[in-house]
């Protein structure tokens, strides 16, 4: 129940989001957010976007993640 | 870039696991993990991800669905407000097949029952707006990820003057069930996986009080495998380094403090209450009612009803399964007379119920 689709802003008109996935387009309200621009990623749950989707962030964890692949295996903790 | 696919990476998932089994050893003793949410749920059964753990971790799921953890009382509530006149229910589609005593929403609404199913509480608003002749009531269920949505339908309702609106409230809120089962001897949690949608509104340092109190290593998660798999790696390691921390998986969506203007929505509208949890039972602040100032819009204050008590079924164990005593295959029903087609308790009915997901993906189960 606590699911939310990661879109992307694409429209932005009196508190509310034009947000769109694969070629999905929903509304949201942008309630929740300081701010918002066309371009952002945000989370959107029940209508409202929740959150914005820091990409810098994401960039790092997947950094991480594929750090795994290099850690020599004799690396213990 | 928000593509989910990197975070699926086959040949990463088998490194983490490797590094896992190299962090436990030969440890002879079981690590027993916890997760706190119904969507991580699906995704641990979907990805197959209890069996490919090292032998000593033991993953088990708690009372994260909040479809499951909604007393019987509240449905049966729900169902009487659907026999009043001029009423008009709204709900999310997961409550439609819950069964209450005697029947369900789904049930009274194929005789009759004017009941919708929405997908935003904002939905259900412009059904009060579009229908200014009946009382339009949404059964407003969730976490704080979808309690500060359902504040913000009653925030718009009182801007746009709609008398006709109002919420029946059985909004359940996360850390209190969390240190209430960290406290449980038989259950012996040594770590959780935080619930990640629940914490990008709450913060990651809400789990501050049960990480200490309690010494338990946190890790907030996100949702696709490779995020699960960090996650548990990061509890592991607390775990063999005897720390307890909160450990931050799914930092691009989640900040330590949360998303305070949510926050402040939720609680202009609600205020921490006493709430009764099917399987866990009362626990102080784990609930949310709404403030007195919002009086017109709360169907409870507004529709005084009385309902029975409502026992459980005899025959099912959601109890247990909420409390992550027992797997969903331990249940005599599971498969036989309890399937999603013909669900007895509640954890079978919810897609994020712990039955439903392992009955969909892992009908023989290995915990
Ligand atoms: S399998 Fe069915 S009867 Fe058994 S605990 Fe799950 S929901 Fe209840």
């Amino acid at each position: 129940m606590c699911l939310a689709v990661p879109m992307k802003i694409v429209e932005i008109c009196d508190g509310c989001a034009i947000c769109e996935i694969d070629g999905v387009r929903r509304e949201a309200s942008l309630m929740m957010l300081e701010e918002a621009a066309v371009g952002d990623h945000v989370l959107i749950h029940a209508g409202f976007a929740i959150e914005k989707i820091d990409l810098v962030q994401a960039e790092e964890t997947l950094r991480a993640l594929r750090d795994a692949l290099q850690t020599p295996s004799d690396r213990t903790a | 870039m928000i593509s989910r696919q990197p975070y699926r990476d086959p040949h990463i998932g088998a490194a983490l696991l490797k590094k896992m089994a190299e962090r436990l050893g030969d440890r002879p003793q079981t690590i027993t993990l916890m997760e706190v949410c119904g969507t991580h749920t699906m995704a641990i059964y979907r990805a197959g991800i209890r069996a490919l753990l090292p032998p000593q971790v033991r993953l088990i799921s708690g009372p994260g669905c909040p479809v499951c953890v909604t007393p019987i009382e509240d449905i049966d509530r729900a169902i009487a407000l659907t026999r009043r006149p001029d009423t008009l229910i709204a709900t999310f589609g997961d409550m439609m097949r819950v069964p209450g005593s005697h029947s369900s929403l789904q049930r009274e609404k194929a005789t009759g029952a004017n009941v919708r199913i929405v997908y935003s509480p904002l939905d259900a608003l412009k059904l009060a707006k579009n229908h200014p002749d009946k009382t339009v009531i949404f059964l407003g269920i969730g976490f704080e990820t979808t309690a500060p949505a359902v504040a913000g339908s009653l925030l718009e309702a009182r801007r746009q003057g709609v008398k006709n609106y109002q919420v029946l409230c059985s909004h359940k809120t996360m850390p209190a069930p969390m240190a209430e089962l960290a406290s449980d001897p038989d259950l012996a949690i040594d770590g959780f996986l935080c619930p990640a949608h629940v914490s990008a509104i709450i913060g990651a340092e809400a789990f501050r009080p049960l990480c200490e109190d309690h010494a338990l290593p946190c890790a907030v998660t996100g949702f696709e495998p490779l995020d699960i798999l960090q996650g548990i790696d990061m509890l592991l390691d607390q775990v063999m380094t005897e720390q307890a921390r909160i450990d931050n998986q799914y930092r691009r969506v989640v900040k330590p403090e949360g998303n305070r203007r949510a926050r402040h929505i939720l609680y202009q509208v609600f205020e921490p209450d006493l709430a009764v949890w099917r399987g866990l039972g009362p626990i102080t602040n784990s609930g949310l009612r709404i403030r007195e100032d919002f009086a017109e819009h709360d169907a409870v204050r507004q529709i005084p009803l009385q309902t029975a008590p409502a026992p459980e079924p005899t025959d099912c164990r959601c109890g247990d399964i909420l409390k992550g005593k027992t797997a969903p295959q331990h249940c005599p029903q599971f498969g036989a007379s309890c399937t999603p087609e013909t669900p007895i308790g509640a954890c079978m009915v919810s897609a994020e119920g712990s039955c439903a997901a392992a009955y969909k993906y892992d009908q023989k189960g290995i915990t």
